[in-house]
């Protein structure tokens, strides 16, 4: 609305709201005959943290699952409703779900590196996706990538060493050098760092706020100080449904909906 | 008569739980403190009675064939003459233990008659004495189970002592037996190195087992050399793993990520019962289906198959070892984590690069361990090269050819009349020795290598 009467061209630049990266309508989950999810709506803004808190099996990671068609996987599994990837309808049938997935990568609550080396960890998706031509612009793709996720420093002497044996929290950023070094549009990250020690879960925190400017980051998390620490914007989810949405501040210093103050007052959850 | 004494041994125990059963609940109605529970002092002087009744019986039935055997020999008349072999005297004796079966050939001298009426009166008279032996020992024991009871008797640890000299007992059968398979093959192997020097055996390029069978015969001496045995061996393990291999894997990645639940729900069951099928009739299968198809296929593409050819007996061990390495593949691929397939999927990877990339290499040193297990198998296998491959040693790489094997030469070696003391027959049991240090070796190098793998996912 501001658009139309701003004169001035750079005003426009800033006041303009930006299209969404990805917009969720309606959309539905079943498992089976169970319902997961009841006609949930969200517009995800790009170069941001959008947080999903709320008490666990209330389906926030079916939700996240949703936006990588993660769960296609699932053969019980049924989604409807309609999501948008930059405007693109998500579950086109002239969409592969497989190049979907390169665009919008994930980060799951253990860290699951391949019984690879450091390198090939993150060298595996540039290779299954032809991102370089030849061995030098794939070291730089990895160096890029583990510098990005604040790993290089501490394996670069050990690049041939196997991911599996860095500790929980190096193995958790090696998941997200893996997942950004397919230069993902998006990143899902699903509790990230609910198996990790407070300095390894600093440590993560820092790279989402650091990450947050080039990507559009979803983060599931149970802990709520965590939210209110790294996201711009909050989703509190409750029994399948989602209850509130807003700026993170909002929610979190004056939530409208009496569950979601409940939960944040550790009266539910 | 031998079930009987177990009869009264099950009910001598089960009267020592009962008594002290009582005894202890009792007390402990009465308000006394017991140190371990009621059911314990039963059990413990159940399991005394048991296990020092079980041990008398045991040693009986060991002991009392060899001294009855013992005393009827003594009593027999002195053999006449110095053909008093020991040969002779064991004709005697088995002629007396036929005899008290029941088994009479013409008319039996009188004095052997005796002897087995005697041999008869000695087993009534054994078997009743361990009856009223047990009975004794029973009561005996339970008595003085009875008399030592009190609160403080600490029932729960001896109990659970003597369970565990029992379980011990049980492992010990175990391991004393192969210790004592091993050192018979040993020992043997040993008598056959002094008639043949290692070094032949180990390197020399003939086999040729055959001795003079009269000692005045003019015949080769016969020729120890295990190479063409060991080379036979080979060539039909490989031929059975090129072929068991790359179908077992493809079978296993196929039932563990492509194919429909359905299907696996049948199929993996399929397959285990596959593996169980008795080794005789894939020999079957060898000679009436393969070896012939393997003959005209050869006759049509102008190559010259033996009848007992490598190749036939390798396809069918092959075919039998294909559902034991599908089943191996299969479980090491379902043991690599849901998370690693989520990971490798969320990065945009199709379902065969996951399985190439990702679950295939992370599994891998389980389907190696697999492999290394059905190589020993292959390598000892019996049935199957018995009756498909051929008999005659001969030192050749060619599959088409007939080869001979480890085990094929084992058996015909000890088939027939034999005396252990020839090296014919000591041959045997060094190839057996060979087999084992083979296996033993393979064995070991799975076991690691499997080991290996069940770290990298704790
Ligand atoms: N693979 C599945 N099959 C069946 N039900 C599932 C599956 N995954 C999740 N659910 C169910 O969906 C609901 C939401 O689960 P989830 O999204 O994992 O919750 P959250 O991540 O918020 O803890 C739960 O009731 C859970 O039991
Ligand atoms: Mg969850």
């Amino acid at each position: 609305m501001l658009d139309s009467m701003a004169p001035a061209p750079d005003m426009r630049a800033t006041a303009a709201p930006r299209a969404p990266k990805i917009d969720a309508r309606g959309v539905n989950v079943h498992y089976g005959e169970t319902q997961a999810l009841h006609d949930v709506s969200i517009a995800i803004p790009d170069r941001s943290v959008t947080a999903f808190i709320g008490p666990s099996g209330c389906g926030k990671s079916t939700f996240l699952r949703c936006f990588n068609r993660m769960n296609d996987t699932i053969p019980s599994c049924r989604v409807s409703g309609g999501i948008t990837l930059e405007g693109e309808d998500i579950f086109d049938p002239r969409i592969d779900p497989v190049q979907l997935r390169a665009r919008v990568g994930m980060v799951f609550q253990k860290p699951n590196p391949f019984s690879k080396s450091i390198f090939d960890n993150v060298a595996y998706g540039p290779r299954i996706h032809g991102l370089a031509q030849g061995r030098d612009e794939l070291a730089d793709i990895v160096e890029t990538a583990l510098r990005k996720a604040a790993l290089w420093d501490e394996v670069k002497d050990r690049l041939t060493a196997p991911g599996t044996g860095l500790s929980g929290g190096q193995q958790q950023r090696l998941c997200i050098a893996r997942a950004i070094a397919t230069r993902p549009e998006v990143l899902l990250m699903d509790e990230p760092c609910s198996a990790l020690d407070p300095i390894a879960t600093a440590q993560i925190e820092e790279l989402i706020a650091e990450l947050s400017s080039r990507f559009s980051i979803v983060i599931v998390t149970h802990s709520m100080q965590q939210a209110a620490r790294v996201s711009h914007r909050t989703a509190f989810f409750h029994l399948g449904h989602m209850v509130e949405l807003g700026d993170t501040d909002a929610v979190f210093t004056n939530p409208r909906d009496p569950r979601t103050e409940a939960y944040i007052t550790g009266r539910i959850g | 008569m031998t079930l009987l004494p177990f009869v009264l041994l099950l009910v001598g125990a089960m009267l020592a739980y009962a008594v002290n059963h009582r005894a202890a609940a009792s007390l402990r109605s009465g308000g006394a403190r017991l140190h371990s529970s009621p059911q314990y002092h039963g059990l413990f002087a159940a399991l005394t009675v048991l296990t020092s009744a079980l041990l008398l019986a045991l040693v009986w039935l060991a002991l009392d064939d060899v001294i009855i055997d013992h005393l009827i020999r003594r009593s027999l008349p002195p053999p006449d003459g110095d053909a008093a072999s020991a040969g002779a005297m064991d004709l005697v004796m088995a002629e007396i233990h036929s005899l008290a079966r029941g088994q009479t050939f013409g008319t039996p001298e009188p004095w052997k008659q005796k002897a087995a009426d005697r041999l008869t009166a000695f087993r009534t008279g054994s078997a009743v004495a361990l009856l009223v032996s047990l009975t004794c020992l029973s009561i005996g024991v339970l008595t003085l189970r009875r008399r030592r009871f009190t609160p403080e008797l600490r029932a729960r640890q001896g109990s659970e002592r003597l369970t565990h000299a029992v379980m011990f007992a049980c492992c010990a059968v175990a391991l004393l037996t192969t210790a004592g398979i091993v050192a018979a093959l040993l020992f043997e192997t040993a008598k056959f190195l002094q008639k043949v020097p290692l070094s032949e055996f180990l390197f020399g390029l003939n086999w040729e087992p055959q001795i003079p069978i009269r000692e005045d015969q003019v015949a080769a001496s016969g020729a120890f050399g295990w190479t063409p045995v060991l080379v036979g061996t080979l060539v039909v393990t490989v031929v059975a793993l090129v072929v068991a291999v790359p179908t077992g894997l493809f079978a296993a990645i196929y039932l563990n990520e492509f194919a429909h639940r359905r299907f696996k729900r049948v199929a993996k069951p399929v397959l285990e019962v596959l593996a169980g099928v008795p080794t005789v009739v894939y020999g079957f299968f060898a000679i009436l289906v393969i070896s012939p198809a393997m003959r005209r296929l050869g006759d049509a593409l102008g190559l010259d198959v033996a009848p007992n050819s490598a190749l036939a007996a390798g396809l069918v061990m092959g075919v039998m070892l294909i559902p034991f390495i599908t089943s191996f593949a299969d479980d090491a691929l379902s043991a690599v984590p849901q998370a690693l397939r989520d990971g490798a999927l969320a990065l945009g990877s199709t379902r065969a690069e996951t399985m190439l990339k990702v679950l295939f290499p992370a599994a891998l040193p389980g389907i190696v361990g697999g492999v290394l297990l059905a190589v020993s198998r292959a390598i000892g296998e019996t049935m199957i090269v018995v009756m498909a491959a051929g008999l005659i040693a001969r030192l050749t790489l060619n599959p088409l050819d007939s080869v001979t094997t480890v085990t094929v030469q084992i058996v015909t070696l000890l088939i027939g009349d034999t005396a252990f003391d020839n090296p014919k027959t000591l041959a045997a049991f060094a190839l057996g020795t060979m087999l084992f240090l083979v296996t033993l070796m393979i064995n070991i190098l799975a076991i690691r290598v499997v080991q290996k793998y069940r770290e990298t996912y704790d």
